[in-house]
Protein backbone atom coordinates (compact mmCIF):
# COMPACT_ATOMS: atom_id res chain seq x y z
CA UNK A 1 0.00 0.00 0.00
CA UNK A 2 2.92 2.60 0.94
CA UNK A 3 3.42 4.84 -2.11
CA UNK A 4 1.05 3.08 -4.35
CA UNK A 5 -1.30 4.99 -6.45
CA UNK A 6 -4.53 5.34 -5.22
CA UNK A 7 -6.39 7.44 -8.16
CA UNK A 8 -5.17 9.54 -11.15
CA UNK A 9 -6.09 12.86 -11.09
CA UNK A 10 -6.53 13.49 -15.35
CA UNK A 11 -7.67 16.46 -15.30
CA UNK A 12 -9.11 19.42 -12.79
CA UNK A 13 -10.79 22.62 -13.48
CA UNK A 14 -11.74 26.36 -11.27
CA UNK A 15 -13.73 28.94 -11.57
CA UNK A 16 -12.97 32.48 -10.90
CA UNK A 17 -13.03 33.23 -7.34
CA UNK A 18 -14.54 36.38 -6.60
CA UNK A 19 -17.72 38.22 -6.08
CA UNK A 20 -19.80 37.09 -9.25
CA UNK A 21 -22.51 38.82 -9.94
CA UNK A 22 -25.12 37.18 -11.51
CA UNK A 23 -23.79 33.81 -11.51
CA UNK A 24 -25.34 31.11 -9.49
CA UNK A 25 -23.67 27.98 -7.77
CA UNK A 26 -24.47 25.97 -10.27
CA UNK A 27 -23.46 27.65 -13.18
CA UNK A 28 -19.79 28.31 -11.31
CA UNK A 29 -19.62 24.47 -11.39
CA UNK A 30 -19.81 24.44 -15.11
CA UNK A 31 -17.17 27.12 -15.35
CA UNK A 32 -14.84 24.70 -13.53
CA UNK A 33 -16.21 21.63 -15.20
CA UNK A 34 -15.66 23.06 -18.77
CA UNK A 35 -12.21 23.99 -18.15
CA UNK A 36 -11.80 19.99 -16.77
CA UNK A 37 -13.21 18.81 -19.59
CA UNK A 38 -11.35 21.36 -22.27
CA UNK A 39 -7.92 20.02 -20.38
CA UNK A 40 -8.40 16.42 -20.95
CA UNK A 41 -9.60 16.25 -24.98
CA UNK A 42 -9.52 11.58 -24.37
CA UNK A 43 -12.61 12.11 -21.85
CA UNK A 44 -16.01 12.09 -22.90
CA UNK A 45 -18.11 13.19 -19.89
CA UNK A 46 -20.62 11.56 -20.89
CA UNK A 47 -19.78 8.07 -21.64
CA UNK A 48 -16.76 8.00 -19.39
CA UNK A 49 -17.34 9.41 -16.33
CA UNK A 50 -19.25 7.27 -14.18
CA UNK A 51 -20.31 9.02 -10.32
CA UNK A 52 -20.03 12.95 -9.13
CA UNK A 53 -19.49 13.66 -5.56
CA UNK A 54 -19.46 17.25 -4.44
CA UNK A 55 -18.92 19.37 -1.53
CA UNK A 56 -21.42 22.34 -0.61
CA UNK A 57 -21.51 23.60 3.24
CA UNK A 58 -24.86 25.13 2.96
CA UNK A 59 -28.38 25.00 1.69
CA UNK A 60 -28.79 28.34 3.29
CA UNK A 61 -26.82 30.56 0.54
CA UNK A 62 -29.38 29.81 -2.38
CA UNK A 63 -32.46 28.03 -0.48
CA UNK A 64 -30.81 24.82 -2.97
CA UNK A 65 -31.08 21.67 -1.40
CA UNK A 66 -30.55 18.54 -3.15
CA UNK A 67 -28.00 20.50 -5.26
CA UNK A 68 -25.87 17.73 -6.33
CA UNK A 69 -28.34 15.37 -9.00
CA UNK A 70 -28.53 19.37 -10.72
CA UNK A 71 -24.60 19.56 -11.12
CA UNK A 72 -24.83 16.14 -12.88
CA UNK A 73 -27.29 17.64 -14.86
CA UNK A 74 -26.14 20.45 -15.74
CA UNK A 75 -22.80 19.23 -16.65
CA UNK A 76 -24.19 17.24 -18.61
CA UNK A 77 -23.14 13.86 -16.66
CA UNK A 78 -26.73 12.44 -16.22
CA UNK A 79 -28.03 9.86 -15.93
CA UNK A 80 -24.19 9.44 -13.72
CA UNK A 81 -25.19 9.54 -10.10
CA UNK A 82 -24.43 11.77 -7.69
CA UNK A 83 -24.15 12.98 -4.08
CA UNK A 84 -23.33 15.41 -2.18
CA UNK A 85 -20.76 15.81 1.06
CA UNK A 86 -20.96 18.21 3.93
CA UNK A 87 -18.61 18.68 6.36
CA UNK A 88 -18.58 22.61 6.23
CA UNK A 89 -15.05 24.31 4.71
CA UNK A 90 -13.99 20.25 4.24
CA UNK A 91 -16.83 19.29 1.93
CA UNK A 92 -15.00 18.95 -1.20
CA UNK A 93 -12.28 17.56 -0.14
CA UNK A 94 -14.67 14.50 1.72
CA UNK A 95 -16.20 15.10 -1.92
CA UNK A 96 -12.38 13.71 -3.00
CA UNK A 97 -12.44 10.98 -0.63
CA UNK A 98 -15.35 9.66 -1.56
CA UNK A 99 -14.15 10.13 -5.34
CA UNK A 100 -11.35 7.64 -4.54
CA UNK A 101 -12.69 5.00 -2.03
CA UNK A 102 -15.45 4.90 -5.18
CA UNK A 103 -12.69 4.17 -7.34
CA UNK A 104 -10.55 1.73 -5.17
CA UNK A 105 -13.79 -0.13 -4.34
CA UNK A 106 -13.29 -1.07 -7.51
CA UNK A 107 -16.98 0.06 -8.38
CA UNK A 108 -16.28 2.79 -11.19
CA UNK A 109 -13.34 3.55 -13.54
CA UNK A 110 -14.02 7.32 -13.37
CA UNK A 111 -15.15 9.75 -11.35
CA UNK A 112 -15.40 13.53 -11.18
CA UNK A 113 -15.14 15.32 -7.90
CA UNK A 114 -15.54 18.77 -6.60
CA UNK A 115 -17.52 21.42 -5.01
CA UNK A 116 -18.90 25.47 -4.39
CA UNK A 117 -20.45 27.62 -2.85
CA UNK A 118 -22.20 30.74 -3.90
CA UNK A 119 -21.66 33.43 -0.90
CA UNK A 120 -21.56 37.17 -2.15
CA UNK A 121 -25.57 37.80 -2.56
CA UNK A 122 -26.16 37.76 1.17
CA UNK A 123 -25.91 40.40 3.20
CA UNK A 124 -22.60 39.65 6.36
CA UNK A 125 -25.09 39.04 8.89
CA UNK A 126 -26.75 36.16 6.95
CA UNK A 127 -23.44 35.17 5.81
CA UNK A 128 -22.05 35.23 9.67
CA UNK A 129 -25.36 32.93 10.64
CA UNK A 130 -24.99 30.35 7.87
CA UNK A 131 -21.53 29.94 8.76
CA UNK A 132 -21.71 30.16 12.26
CA UNK A 133 -23.99 26.94 12.01
CA UNK A 134 -20.88 24.66 11.52
CA UNK A 135 -20.07 25.82 14.78
CA UNK A 136 -21.63 23.86 17.81
CA UNK A 137 -25.32 24.92 18.72
CA UNK A 138 -25.66 24.27 22.24
CA UNK A 139 -22.84 25.96 23.97
CA UNK A 140 -21.36 27.82 21.29
CA UNK A 141 -23.30 29.70 19.07
CA UNK A 142 -26.00 30.05 21.50
CA UNK A 143 -23.23 32.39 23.20
CA UNK A 144 -22.54 34.53 20.48
CA UNK A 145 -19.47 33.18 19.20
CA UNK A 146 -18.51 33.78 15.51
CA UNK A 147 -15.93 31.45 13.32
CA UNK A 148 -13.39 34.30 13.47
CA UNK A 149 -13.93 34.41 17.43
CA UNK A 150 -13.04 30.71 17.86
CA UNK A 151 -10.08 31.03 15.49
CA UNK A 152 -9.14 33.78 18.19
CA UNK A 153 -9.55 31.60 20.74
CA UNK A 154 -6.83 29.47 19.48
CA UNK A 155 -4.60 32.67 18.48
CA UNK A 156 -4.77 33.80 22.17
CA UNK A 157 -3.81 30.32 23.24
CA UNK A 158 -0.94 30.15 20.90
CA UNK A 159 0.64 33.45 21.82
CA UNK A 160 0.26 32.87 25.55
CA UNK A 161 1.75 29.02 25.28
CA UNK A 162 4.58 30.19 22.55
CA UNK A 163 4.64 33.71 22.49
CA UNK A 164 3.25 33.29 18.92
CA UNK A 165 2.86 37.37 17.85
CA UNK A 166 0.50 39.14 15.74
CA UNK A 167 3.16 40.08 13.19
CA UNK A 168 4.11 36.78 12.77
CA UNK A 169 0.11 35.69 11.53
CA UNK A 170 0.48 39.56 9.84
CA UNK A 171 3.65 37.33 7.79
CA UNK A 172 1.56 34.93 6.47
CA UNK A 173 -1.45 37.47 5.14
CA UNK A 174 1.08 39.16 3.26
CA UNK A 175 2.94 36.11 1.50
CA UNK A 176 -0.98 35.06 0.66
CA UNK A 177 -1.60 38.19 -0.79
CA UNK A 178 2.02 37.98 -2.94
CA UNK A 179 0.81 34.61 -4.41
CA UNK A 180 -2.98 35.40 -4.57
CA UNK A 181 -1.62 38.89 -6.95
CA UNK A 182 0.06 36.52 -9.51
CA UNK A 183 -3.21 34.28 -9.78
CA UNK A 184 -5.36 35.65 -12.35
CA UNK A 185 -8.41 33.48 -10.77
CA UNK A 186 -7.92 34.85 -7.10
CA UNK A 187 -10.42 36.98 -5.52
CA UNK A 188 -8.09 39.67 -4.24
CA UNK A 189 -5.15 40.28 -6.57
CA UNK A 190 -3.63 42.97 -4.50
CA UNK A 191 -0.21 42.55 -2.16
CA UNK A 192 -0.68 44.33 0.86
CA UNK A 193 1.84 45.52 3.22
CA UNK A 194 2.56 44.23 6.64
CA UNK A 195 1.22 47.57 8.05
CA UNK A 196 -1.67 47.17 6.13
CA UNK A 197 -2.21 43.86 7.82
CA UNK A 198 -1.78 45.20 11.25
CA UNK A 199 -3.43 48.40 11.17
CA UNK A 200 -6.52 46.81 9.43
CA UNK A 201 -9.64 47.18 11.81
CA UNK A 202 -10.15 44.14 14.52
CA UNK A 203 -12.78 41.26 13.84
CA UNK A 204 -12.05 39.53 17.03
CA UNK A 205 -8.96 40.30 18.37
CA UNK A 206 -6.09 39.54 18.23
CA UNK A 207 -7.50 38.68 14.44
CA UNK A 208 -8.13 41.65 12.16
CA UNK A 209 -9.79 41.89 8.85
CA UNK A 210 -6.60 40.45 6.91
CA UNK A 211 -6.59 38.00 9.47
CA UNK A 212 -9.56 36.51 7.94
CA UNK A 213 -10.15 34.61 4.82
CA UNK A 214 -12.71 36.09 1.76
CA UNK A 215 -15.98 35.43 1.42
CA UNK A 216 -16.28 34.41 -2.36
CA UNK A 217 -17.99 32.81 -4.88
CA UNK A 218 -16.70 29.83 -6.88
CA UNK A 219 -16.30 26.13 -8.06
CA UNK A 220 -13.74 23.50 -8.57
CA UNK A 221 -13.49 20.10 -9.97
CA UNK A 222 -11.19 17.18 -10.72
CA UNK A 223 -11.41 14.03 -12.23
CA UNK A 224 -10.03 11.13 -11.14
CA UNK A 225 -8.81 7.72 -12.84
CA UNK A 226 -7.83 4.24 -11.89
CA UNK A 227 -4.08 4.45 -12.00
CA UNK A 228 -3.88 1.93 -14.76
CA UNK A 229 -6.25 3.76 -17.52
CA UNK A 230 -5.13 6.97 -16.30
CA UNK A 231 -2.90 7.18 -19.31
CA UNK A 232 -5.45 7.08 -21.79
CA UNK A 233 -6.37 10.60 -20.62
CA UNK A 234 -3.38 12.56 -19.30
CA UNK A 235 0.06 12.71 -20.53
CA UNK A 236 0.82 13.51 -17.15
CA UNK A 237 -0.89 11.96 -14.48
CA UNK A 238 -0.94 13.57 -11.23
CA UNK A 239 -1.24 10.36 -8.87
CA UNK A 240 -3.08 10.66 -5.02
CA UNK A 241 -0.80 8.51 -2.84
CA UNK A 242 -2.12 9.15 0.55
CA UNK A 243 -5.36 10.13 2.10
CA UNK A 244 -6.02 11.26 5.55
CA UNK A 245 -9.41 12.42 7.18
CA UNK A 246 -9.37 12.93 11.01
CA UNK A 247 -12.45 14.49 13.27
CA UNK A 248 -12.75 15.76 16.60
CA UNK A 249 -15.30 17.08 18.91
CA UNK A 250 -17.76 20.26 17.05
CA UNK A 251 -16.93 22.67 20.42
CA UNK A 252 -13.97 23.66 21.05
CA UNK A 253 -13.97 23.65 24.86
CA UNK A 254 -13.80 20.02 24.71
CA UNK A 255 -10.74 20.05 22.91
CA UNK A 256 -7.34 18.29 24.25
CA UNK A 257 -5.46 21.50 22.76
CA UNK A 258 -6.22 24.45 21.88
CA UNK A 259 -3.28 24.95 20.11
CA UNK A 260 -3.40 22.07 17.50
CA UNK A 261 -6.06 20.48 15.88
CA UNK A 262 -5.66 16.73 16.38
CA UNK A 263 -8.13 15.85 13.69
CA UNK A 264 -5.17 17.40 11.43
CA UNK A 265 -2.64 16.01 12.92
CA UNK A 266 -4.38 12.42 12.79
CA UNK A 267 -5.05 13.32 9.25
CA UNK A 268 -1.45 13.81 8.18
CA UNK A 269 -0.02 10.72 10.39
CA UNK A 270 -2.86 8.65 7.94
CA UNK A 271 -1.58 10.81 4.96
CA UNK A 272 2.10 10.75 5.57
CA UNK A 273 1.75 6.73 6.13
CA UNK A 274 -0.14 5.56 3.40
CA UNK A 275 1.98 7.22 0.76
CA UNK A 276 5.40 6.54 2.70
CA UNK A 277 6.78 10.14 2.83
CA UNK A 278 7.80 12.60 5.62
CA UNK A 279 7.03 15.66 5.70
CA UNK A 280 10.24 17.19 4.77
CA UNK A 281 9.68 15.18 1.43
CA UNK A 282 6.59 17.60 0.57
CA UNK A 283 7.73 20.05 -1.88
CA UNK A 284 4.70 22.20 -2.44
CA UNK A 285 1.67 22.33 0.24
CA UNK A 286 -2.09 24.40 -0.07
CA UNK A 287 -2.85 24.68 3.82
CA UNK A 288 -6.92 25.90 5.05
CA UNK A 289 -5.78 29.06 5.83
CA UNK A 290 -9.25 30.61 6.83
CA UNK A 291 -7.42 32.18 9.51
CA UNK A 292 -3.68 33.80 9.39
CA UNK A 293 -3.63 31.56 12.29
CA UNK A 294 -5.18 28.23 10.78
CA UNK A 295 -2.10 28.44 8.72
CA UNK A 296 0.61 28.51 11.66
CA UNK A 297 -0.76 25.56 13.24
CA UNK A 298 -1.07 23.64 10.28
CA UNK A 299 2.90 23.99 9.85
CA UNK A 300 2.96 22.46 13.12
CA UNK A 301 0.29 20.06 13.02
CA UNK A 302 1.76 18.94 9.61
CA UNK A 303 5.10 18.60 10.65
CA UNK A 304 6.89 20.73 9.04
CA UNK A 305 8.22 22.47 11.80
CA UNK A 306 7.68 21.86 15.92
CA UNK A 307 4.53 22.52 17.86
CA UNK A 308 4.94 25.90 18.60
CA UNK A 309 7.58 27.27 16.18
CA UNK A 310 5.01 28.10 13.54
CA UNK A 311 6.13 31.61 13.72
CA UNK A 312 9.28 31.42 13.55
CA UNK A 313 8.88 29.31 10.44
CA UNK A 314 6.83 32.25 8.66
CA UNK A 315 9.45 34.55 10.22
CA UNK A 316 12.53 32.66 8.07
CA UNK A 317 10.27 32.99 5.07
CA UNK A 318 10.50 29.33 4.26
CA UNK A 319 7.07 28.70 3.04
CA UNK A 320 7.35 31.68 0.69
CA UNK A 321 7.21 31.08 -2.37
CA UNK A 322 10.82 31.58 -2.74
CA UNK A 323 11.20 29.31 0.31
CA UNK A 324 12.12 25.90 0.91
CA UNK A 325 8.67 24.80 1.46
CA UNK A 326 6.26 26.80 -0.79
CA UNK A 327 2.98 27.07 1.07
CA UNK A 328 -0.70 28.32 -0.11
CA UNK A 329 1.30 29.70 -3.51
CA UNK A 330 -2.18 30.11 -4.97
CA UNK A 331 -2.77 32.93 -2.28
CA UNK A 332 -4.97 30.63 -0.14
CA UNK A 333 -8.26 31.27 1.12
CA UNK A 334 -6.65 34.53 2.03
CA UNK A 335 -6.17 35.83 -0.94
CA UNK A 336 -7.47 33.59 -3.58
CA UNK A 337 -10.70 33.44 -1.71
CA UNK A 338 -12.85 31.00 -0.06
CA UNK A 339 -16.10 29.83 -1.08
CA UNK A 340 -16.20 27.05 1.54
CA UNK A 341 -17.52 24.09 -0.45
CA UNK A 342 -15.11 24.56 -2.96
CA UNK A 343 -11.80 25.29 -0.58
CA UNK A 344 -10.81 21.44 -0.28
CA UNK A 345 -11.08 21.05 -4.34
CA UNK A 346 -9.49 24.45 -5.76
CA UNK A 347 -6.48 22.96 -3.10
CA UNK A 348 -6.17 20.06 -5.27
CA UNK A 349 -6.09 22.65 -8.74
CA UNK A 350 -3.43 24.35 -6.93
CA UNK A 351 -1.41 21.51 -6.05
CA UNK A 352 -2.09 19.59 -9.77
CA UNK A 353 -0.94 22.75 -11.80
CA UNK A 354 2.49 22.97 -9.50
CA UNK A 355 2.96 19.28 -10.28
CA UNK A 356 2.19 19.24 -13.90
CA UNK A 357 4.48 22.94 -14.37
CA UNK A 358 1.53 24.48 -15.25
CA UNK A 359 1.44 27.56 -12.22
CA UNK A 360 2.84 30.41 -14.97
CA UNK A 361 3.98 32.97 -12.08
CA UNK A 362 3.88 31.06 -9.40
CA UNK A 363 5.10 27.97 -10.74
CA UNK A 364 7.76 26.48 -8.07
CA UNK A 365 10.89 24.60 -9.49
CA UNK A 366 11.07 20.86 -9.38
CA UNK A 367 8.38 19.94 -7.34
CA UNK A 368 7.58 16.07 -6.94
CA UNK A 369 5.35 16.17 -3.94
CA UNK A 370 2.29 18.03 -2.99
CA UNK A 371 0.06 18.06 -0.50
CA UNK A 372 -3.80 19.71 0.59
CA UNK A 373 -4.62 20.28 3.97
CA UNK A 374 -8.87 21.02 4.21
CA UNK A 375 -10.16 21.94 7.86
CA UNK A 376 -13.80 22.16 8.46
CA UNK A 377 -14.91 24.49 11.14
CA UNK A 378 -12.94 25.36 13.85
CA UNK A 379 -11.49 21.75 13.30
CA UNK A 380 -13.87 19.02 14.07
CA UNK A 381 -13.20 18.11 10.91
CA UNK A 382 -9.74 17.75 8.34
CA UNK A 383 -8.21 15.96 5.56
CA UNK A 384 -5.00 15.87 3.97
CA UNK A 385 -4.27 14.49 0.99
CA UNK A 386 -0.53 13.94 -0.85
CA UNK A 387 0.26 13.89 -4.35
CA UNK A 388 2.80 12.55 -6.61
CA UNK A 389 3.93 13.70 -9.97
CA UNK A 390 3.44 11.14 -12.65
CA UNK B 1 -28.22 16.80 44.83
CA UNK B 2 -31.70 14.88 44.77
CA UNK B 3 -30.27 12.52 46.51
CA UNK B 4 -33.29 10.71 46.37
CA UNK B 5 -34.47 9.83 43.56
CA UNK B 6 -33.92 6.02 41.91
CA UNK B 7 -31.35 5.25 39.55
CA UNK B 8 -33.96 5.06 36.73
CA UNK B 9 -35.75 8.18 37.44
CA UNK B 10 -32.88 10.14 36.91
CA UNK B 11 -33.18 13.15 35.03
CA UNK B 12 -32.48 12.68 30.76
CA UNK B 13 -28.86 13.50 29.97
CA UNK B 14 -29.73 15.86 27.26
CA UNK B 15 -28.93 19.27 26.68
CA UNK B 16 -32.47 19.90 27.14
CA UNK B 17 -32.11 18.32 30.60
CA UNK B 18 -28.49 20.75 30.95
CA UNK B 19 -30.76 24.08 29.94
CA UNK B 20 -33.49 23.03 32.74
CA UNK B 21 -30.82 22.84 35.27
CA UNK B 22 -29.34 25.95 34.40
CA UNK B 23 -32.79 27.86 34.61
CA UNK B 24 -33.00 26.48 38.27
CA UNK B 25 -28.87 28.37 38.54
CA UNK B 26 -27.07 25.01 38.32
CA UNK B 27 -24.14 24.32 36.24
CA UNK B 28 -24.81 20.63 35.86
CA UNK B 29 -22.01 18.37 34.35
CA UNK B 30 -22.88 14.18 33.48
CA UNK B 31 -20.21 11.79 35.07
CA UNK B 32 -20.11 8.49 34.13
CA UNK B 33 -20.47 6.08 37.20
CA UNK B 34 -17.94 3.49 35.57
CA UNK B 35 -14.32 5.59 34.48
CA UNK B 36 -15.50 8.92 36.35
CA UNK B 37 -15.29 10.79 32.89
CA UNK B 38 -17.17 14.21 33.22
CA UNK B 39 -19.27 15.70 30.09
CA UNK B 40 -20.28 18.84 29.51
CA UNK B 41 -22.72 19.15 27.74
CA UNK B 42 -24.01 15.71 28.73
CA UNK B 43 -24.12 13.29 26.06
CA UNK B 44 -26.52 9.94 27.02
CA UNK B 45 -23.78 7.81 26.86
CA UNK B 46 -20.27 7.71 28.26
CA UNK B 47 -17.84 8.42 25.04
CA UNK B 48 -14.77 6.99 27.09
CA UNK B 49 -15.86 3.44 27.78
CA UNK B 50 -19.57 2.96 26.73
CA UNK B 51 -21.37 2.60 29.75
CA UNK B 52 -24.87 4.04 30.02
CA UNK B 53 -24.59 4.44 33.81
CA UNK B 54 -24.55 8.03 34.14
CA UNK B 55 -24.85 10.85 37.23
CA UNK B 56 -25.58 14.57 36.98
CA UNK B 57 -23.04 16.12 39.11
CA UNK B 58 -23.40 19.84 40.37
CA UNK B 59 -19.95 21.83 39.47
CA UNK B 60 -18.50 25.07 41.38
CA UNK B 61 -18.92 28.11 39.38
CA UNK B 62 -15.66 29.61 39.68
CA UNK B 63 -12.76 28.43 37.01
CA UNK B 64 -9.90 30.71 35.53
CA UNK B 65 -9.99 32.09 32.44
CA UNK B 66 -8.39 29.38 29.52
CA UNK B 67 -8.50 31.29 26.21
CA UNK B 68 -10.10 34.71 25.25
CA UNK B 69 -11.25 37.11 22.27
CA UNK B 70 -13.36 39.98 22.17
CA UNK B 71 -15.73 39.82 19.25
CA UNK B 72 -16.28 42.72 17.08
CA UNK B 73 -17.93 41.60 14.12
CA UNK B 74 -20.91 39.60 15.97
CA UNK B 75 -23.91 37.60 14.61
CA UNK B 76 -26.99 39.76 14.16
CA UNK B 77 -28.69 38.76 17.48
CA UNK B 78 -25.68 39.84 19.34
CA UNK B 79 -24.73 42.82 17.81
CA UNK B 80 -25.65 45.60 20.22
CA UNK B 81 -23.81 44.27 22.78
CA UNK B 82 -20.52 44.52 20.26
CA UNK B 83 -17.44 44.49 21.07
CA UNK B 84 -17.96 41.80 24.06
CA UNK B 85 -15.89 39.32 25.59
CA UNK B 86 -16.05 35.85 25.13
CA UNK B 87 -13.43 33.14 26.79
CA UNK B 88 -13.42 29.30 28.11
CA UNK B 89 -12.88 28.94 31.48
CA UNK B 90 -11.51 25.84 33.54
CA UNK B 91 -13.82 24.63 35.91
CA UNK B 92 -12.80 21.89 39.07
CA UNK B 93 -12.13 18.43 37.59
CA UNK B 94 -10.63 19.98 34.35
CA UNK B 95 -14.25 20.83 32.88
CA UNK B 96 -13.98 23.71 30.51
CA UNK B 97 -17.21 25.93 29.91
CA UNK B 98 -17.01 28.83 26.78
CA UNK B 99 -19.38 31.74 27.17
CA UNK B 100 -19.62 35.36 27.13
CA UNK B 101 -17.99 37.69 29.82
CA UNK B 102 -19.62 40.23 31.47
CA UNK B 103 -18.45 43.46 33.94
CA UNK B 104 -15.03 43.57 32.97
CA UNK B 105 -13.01 46.17 31.28
CA UNK B 106 -11.67 44.04 28.19
CA UNK B 107 -7.92 45.79 29.13
CA UNK B 108 -8.48 43.21 31.96
CA UNK B 109 -8.36 40.17 29.95
CA UNK B 110 -5.44 37.63 30.63
CA UNK B 111 -5.50 34.02 30.82
CA UNK B 112 -5.85 32.92 33.77
CA UNK B 113 -7.84 35.19 36.08
CA UNK B 114 -10.80 33.93 38.45
CA UNK B 115 -14.08 34.24 36.72
CA UNK B 116 -17.42 32.95 38.16
CA UNK B 117 -20.89 31.52 36.10
CA UNK B 118 -23.60 33.40 36.40
CA UNK B 119 -27.16 33.22 35.49
CA UNK B 120 -29.70 34.92 33.67
CA UNK B 121 -33.24 35.26 34.58
CA UNK B 122 -35.99 33.28 32.61
CA UNK B 123 -35.57 31.70 29.29
CA UNK B 124 -35.06 33.04 25.89
CA UNK B 125 -38.83 34.10 24.22
CA UNK B 126 -38.12 32.42 21.15
CA UNK B 127 -36.69 29.08 20.18
CA UNK B 128 -35.03 27.48 21.77
CA UNK B 129 -36.36 28.79 25.14
CA UNK B 130 -33.20 28.72 27.30
CA UNK B 131 -31.74 30.39 29.86
CA UNK B 132 -28.39 32.60 29.05
CA UNK B 133 -25.43 31.81 31.15
CA UNK B 134 -22.32 34.13 31.52
CA UNK B 135 -19.25 34.94 33.33
CA UNK B 136 -17.65 37.55 35.28
CA UNK B 137 -15.11 38.73 37.57
CA UNK B 138 -16.38 37.13 41.03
Amino acid sequence: MRGRPLVAVVSAGLSRFGKREGVSGRELFVEAALEAFERCPNLDPKRDIKGLFVGMMSECFEHQGHLAPVLSDWTGLLPAPAVRTEIACASSAAALRQGIFSILSGIYDVVMVGGLEKMTKRTTAETTEYLGMAADFPLEQWNGITFPGLFALMATAHMHEYGTTEEQMALIAVKNHYNGALNAKAHLQKQITLETALESRMIAEPLKLYDCSLISDGASCAILARPEIARKYAETPVYITGSGHGSDTLALHERESLTSLRAAKNAAKEAYTMAGIEPTDVNVAEVHDCFTIAELIAYEDLGFCKPGEGGMFIEEGIPRLDGRLPVNTSGGLKSKGHPVGATGTAQLYEVYLQLTGQAEKRQVADCEVGLTHNVGGSGASCLVHIYRRG
Amino acid sequence: MTASIGKDEKPPFTIEQFYKYLEQKKLMAARCDRCGSMFLPPRPLCTDCFSKELSWVQLQTRGKLVTYTVIHVAPEQFQSMAPYAYGIIELENGVRLPGLIRGLEHEKLTVGIDLQVDFDEGVSPSWPHWTRYFFRPP
